[in-house]
């Protein structure tokens, strides 16, 4: 199927995803809208629990059923909706067309079998191949995410190898039936600081290779900086500013994303005299259950006035391609 | 360590509890009050002190403690376990000749037990809420409250009194004539309610192990990454969660052995299986010493060949296991 040059390959639009809890219906995403190109990669940042993961789960079709649902909204994969399909056709979509890693190399790979199996098992499944077939695939995968005697390493099983290992082999699952997108649930959360850079430097290396396009979740507004084209702020289920990552990083426009930038540390080659204290974001995430009327951010918000507690702000251009949804949208405090 | 090597160490282990088993089994028997010549006086409708004297002079019950116990362990070790006076046969020919009926009542009320509690689980944990799950509860509760020589009396008031479907008891049909297969089914007819009698305590017992220990497999992150690969539900079921649920089970039908040894002596009883229980009953019952410690010391062979054999078998399913 040849891609429509205009049309993006993703397109996520006014999704709408609710769980029923005990303490009433928590609307974890709502009206959420997503667009990713072809070979692209869009950025997701925001704090614990505003939807991001949530956002990844309802594109694969994973949302738990019961207690979530998708209750309105589409999402499309190169214009082939996804919402309301069967298990069966997700079942093919899944891991062929798009392919996910977890925030968790630990615990996401089987420990009862090995590596090679794992990632072999896919193409298999996918692409109907023998399973020696298979098997050389996964090593040639193994490769490509260049872990050493990649035809030794096969025959591992999970817990003989280390934590950036593991989550290389997470990428070789995802990536084995070459999917057009990759999404990227917080990859380097569980690991060393050096490790992530390597793991950051594979994905980047890998989508240049392949023409992936990547959705990357993280917490990391560093990754978001240097590899990501486009950004999109979540808070509190809602997207709250998105635009190119250049501009959403040096003319940020709603207070959260300003916060979240001036909350990442700096390394100072020289120690001043005065050393600024790591600044933070005062405050919680609210409970999705009792949103109020006006704008989730208005509690912790340093500039809220009367009207944020009484109406939630749209998401409205600000600049050329830049939106953002605050009734005080400004790029003052940077 | 690899496979043979923590095998061999295994079963050197083994021997040396058997080892001990003998022993204590020897000890105990020797410090009960009463000995054989008093039994075998007892059945000759009784004798006075000289024939008391001659039967221990000829049992050998005279010599000090440590060289019976001597002559008991080496004659085992040359698989002679001495001689019973009540059957009037060698103690390994009367065993020999009761343990295949035994070995077939435990083997393939174990192997209905965990192949059905496993699915009967795993069909559970698919569905916490469903009926399959509601069965799972109640048919466990039932289980674990129902004694066998209850349930057993029951299964034969269904099925030969009211639904004449099965025999009564017993484990081939004199009367049946015919080649393999006729002797077979027979075989198994008879088979049928002493197995699920059997099976019936550790099917609850394994199909709730089974629902427990999928329904945790499955909140896992590999079962999330198995889905996200586009594996369809029975290969994640089947495949990526039961492979890992397995181990719980496994471990218990291991320790759970000895108790399925010691519930079919009850099971034989109430279905007059001439198996090894029969037979144990009535040794004790004829306090004949030499069978009742032959019919122990077999029992604790077949429990300790099983635990190892599941040692193995826990080795296999998972390569985390290392044997220390």
């Amino acid at each position: 199927m040849p891609t429509d040059a205009t049309q993006p390959l993703l397109s996520v639009k006014d999704l709408v995803v609710d769980f029923k809890t005990r303490a009433g219906n928590a609307r974890v995403l709502d009206h959420v809208s997503l667009e990713l190109s072809a070979g692209k990669i869009l950025g997701i940042v925001g704090e614990s629990g505003c939807g991001k993961s949530m956002t990844a789960l309802s594109i694969m079709g994973l949302v738990p059923n019961p207690p979530g649902k998708i209750t309105s909204g589409s999402i499309s994969l190169d214009g082939k909706e996804l919402t309301g399909l069967d298990e069966e056709t997700l079942c093919d979509i899944r891991g062929s067309e798009i392919g996910m890693i977890f925030q968790e190399p630990m615990t996401s790979l089987n420990p009862v079998f090995t590596v090679g199996e794992q990632i072999a098992e896919s193409v298999r499944v996918h692409e109907n191949a023998s399973a020696q077939a298979a098997m050389s695939r996964a090593v040639e995968m193994l490769k490509a995410v260049d872990i050493p005697e990649p035809d030794i390493r096969a025959r591992a099983y999970p817990h003989q190898l280390s934590g950036g290992m593991r989550q290389r082999v997470m990428i070789a699952m995802a990536l084995a039936c070459r999917p057009r997108l990759l999404i990227a649930d917080e990859p380097t959360t569980a690991l060393d600081a050096t490790v992530q850079a390597q793991i950051f430097d594979l994905l980047q290396e890998l989508q240049q290779e392949t023409g992936t396009a990547i959705v990357l979740i993280t917490h990391d507004m560093g990754a978001i900086a240097e590899l990501a084209d486009d950004v999109a702020v979540m808070y509190a289920g809602r997207i709250v500013e998105k635009g190119p990552v250049s501009d959403v990083l040096s003319r940020p426009c709603h207070p959260y994303t300003q916060g979240l930038i001036t909350c990442v540390p700096h390394l100072v080659p020289d120690p001043p005299l005065q050393r600024e204290a790591l600044r933070e974001i005062p405050g919680m995430v609210p409970a999705l259950t009792n949103l109020g009327s006006g704008c989730a951010f208005e509690p912790r918000c340093e500039k809220a006035f009367a009207k944020c507690k009484t109406a939630k702000p749209e998401l409205i251009q600000i600049a050329d391609s830049q939106l953002g949804a605050c009734w005080a949208p400004g790029s003052d405090n940077t | 360590m690899s496979l043979t090597q923590t095998i061999a160490k295994r079963i050197g282990w083994g021997l040396l509890l058997l080892i001990g088993v003998l022993i204590l089994n020897f000890t105990l028997i020797s410090i009960a009050p009463g000995d054989i010549a008093d039994s075998i006086a007892g059945d000759m409708g009784g004798a006075d002190a000289t024939v008391i004297e001659e039967i221990r002079e000829r049992y050998g019950l005279n010599e000090p403690f440590y060289v019976q116990l001597w002559r008991y362990v080496s004659g085992v070790a040359r698989l002679d376990l001495g001689f019973s006076y009540f059957y009037n046969t060698p103690v390994t020919e009367l065993i020999l000749e009761k343990l295949p009926a035994t070995l077939l009542l435990v083997f393939s009320s174990q192997i209905l037990a965990i192949v059905l509690g496993t699915l009967l689980g795993v069909l559970a944990a698919k569905k916490p809420n469903g009926i399959v799950s509601l069965l799972v509860t109640f048919l466990s509760l039932f289980g674990f409250a129902a004694p066998v020589f209850w349930s057993g009396i029951l299964l034969i008031i269904a099925f030969v009194s009211i639904f004449p479907l099965f025999p009564v008891g017993g484990m081939t049909d004199v009367t049946v004539e015919g080649g393999f297969f006729v002797q077979l089914l027979d075989l198994l007819h008879h088979l049928f309610l002493p197995m699920i009698t059997l099976a019936s305590i550790y099917l609850a017992l394994y199909s709730r192990l089974a629902r427990a220990s999928m329904l945790e497999v499955l909140g896992a992150d590999y079962i999330r990454t198995a889905r996200a690969k586009g594996l369809p539900q029975r290969m994640v079921l089947y495949k990526h969660a039961l492979k890992n649920a397995l181990g719980p089970l496994v471990t218990v039908a291991g320790l759970q052995f000895s108790a399925v040894m010691s519930g079919a002596v009850v099971v034989e009883t109430v279905f007059s299986w001439p198996g090894l229980g029969t037979l144990a009953l009535q040794s004790i019952l004829a306090r004949d010493t030499p069978t009742i410690m032959g019919i122990l010391f077999f029992s604790s062979f077949v429990v300790i060949v099983v635990n190892i054999l599941t040692d193995i078998t826990l080795r296999m399913i998972d390569p985390r296991i290392k044997a220390s």
